[in-house]
């Protein structure tokens, strides 16, 4: 299974980026090669609808899993029709993070925000 | 007895003006300027553009003569015909689209109604269908003919109910309550104006959104001046100090009157009700007009 987490930096020790749609990159962490790879996150930009188009590239990516702060409901609702699981993140490192769901200490996201649909 | 009320000849009337009453921030006195200056004067209309939170009907009262629904057209998908070519995804500029397995998401309060998915669509999976926004209102408050717009619950893309709100074309003085704001919905709503008054509380705060709304007049080429709200002689107001810095004219200087809020909380106008806000909004009326007529005047421009 594929877990993905909003990074700040490209690096298992970056931190966790308190932002979904807009966070630099993801790291996508494969449970089964225990390998890590990191993705630019090319809706960052995106003048709206970042959180969309990031679930969707996520999703193309196969992910399973995602950790995350804090979740937009237009990227819930990509994420919820893959049937991906949504995590709430901790206040540590995309490693750290990782560690914490394979030891079972991270719980289900419970809400999501209406999002900030900002350029208007 | 109202034997105030439009004793005072608006001596330039029959000369078409549109004002645009803005601010940066919420609750400086839009509605108390732009419903008092409609009052005021012997003939105009006042179109609330705040369709988000539209309150001058609160005010006027207005006897409501037409309401029509304003509608946007959406993309709507027949799964049936979607193969997940994702033609529509990509090429959406506002990423109001989704294709997870064989399931087309679309996301209409990100949608922007440009039409390109739909055009773009080679099966013809998707189709536009015109959806409710929110309604625009037509009526009258005395001398005061009165529009406003409002945006139904749930919408977030207010634009083209603006659009709506100011297609039509009106004689002698437009009055147009802005949104609050410096942002695409207070862009549209002073678009058509021939003059912006910036309405400015003097607070940090205020002088900080009068910056950015002046910022955008300027950009629009707008002429422009500023009425400083809730002023107390003995404090200091920062709105004001901008306002001197940056050679932003000062239409009127409004004092610190509880009154006022009193009068607001009863839904009751102020030019209507006491004498000397009659003198004083027909006063504004005047310096308004006459600075317009200036910044027309390529003779006096400065």
């Amino acid at each position: 299974m594929i877990i993905a987490i909003p990074a700040e930096a490209n690096s298992l020790d970056s931190a966790t980026c308190v932002s979904f749609g807009r966070a630099p990159y993801y790291c996508l962490y494969n449970t089964e090669t225990e390998s890590s790879t990191f993705m630019t996150n090319l809706a960052a930009d995106s003048a709206g609808g970042a959180g969309i188009q990031a679930a969707q590239d996520l999703v193309d990516q196969s992910i399973g899993t995602l950790i995350t702060f804090r979740l937009g409901e237009n990227a819930a609702k990509v994420l919820q029709a893959a049937e991906i699981a949504i995590l709430k993140a901790l206040n540590l490192s995309v490693a750290d993070n990782i560690s914490a769901l394979q030891e079972g200490k991270l719980a289900p996201l419970g809400e999501v925000h209406p999002g900030f649909h900002h350029g208007h | 007895m109202l034997l105030w009320v439009k004793s005072t000849p608006d001596s330039t009337m029959g000369t078409d003006l549109t004002v645009a009453v803005l601010s940066g921030k919420g609750g400086t006195g839009k509605t108390l300027v732009s419903v008092n200056l409609a009052a005021v004067a012997q003939k105009a209309t006042y179109v609330d553009c705040d369709v988000e939170e539209p309150n001058g009907h609160l005010f006027f009262k207005p006897t409501i003569l037409s309401s029509r629904v304003v509608t946007v057209p959406k993309p709507v998908v027949d799964q049936s015909l979607c193969d997940g070519c994702r033609i529509c995804t990509e090429a959406c500029a506002f990423n109001a689209l989704a294709l997870i397995g064989k399931q087309l998401l679309v996301f209409n309060e990100v949608c922007h109604s440009c039409g390109l998915c739909t055009t773009l669509c080679p099966k013809k999976a998707l189709t536009e269908v015109e959806q409710p926004l929110g309604v625009v209102r037509q009526g009258r408050h005395g001398t005061v003919s009165f529009e406003d717009g409002i945006l139904d619950i749930g919408q977030s893309e207010a634009v083209p109910l603006i659009k709506a709100l100011l297609k039509k074309k009106h004689k002698d003085l437009v009055v147009i309550d802005s949104p609050p704001g410096s942002g695409c919905l207070v862009t549209e709503a002073i678009l058509g104006a021939d003059y912006c008054l910036l309405v400015a509380e003097p607070t940090r705060f205020g002088a900080h959104n009068l910056a950015m709304v002046h910022e955008l007049v300027q950009i629009l080429g707008k002429p422009c001046a500023v009425l400083l709200n809730k002023n107390e002689e003995s404090a200091s107001n920062p709105s004001k100090e901008y306002a001197l810095a940056h050679n932003l004219s000062i239409a009127g200087t409004l004092p610190y009157d509880p009154k006022l809020a009193a009068l607001a909380s009863e839904g009751l106008i102020a030019s209507e009700e006491l004498g000397h806000y009659h003198a004083y909004f027909s006063n504004l009326l005047e310096t308004i007009r006459k600075e317009a007529a200036d910044a027309s005047d390529p003779h006096t421009q400065r």
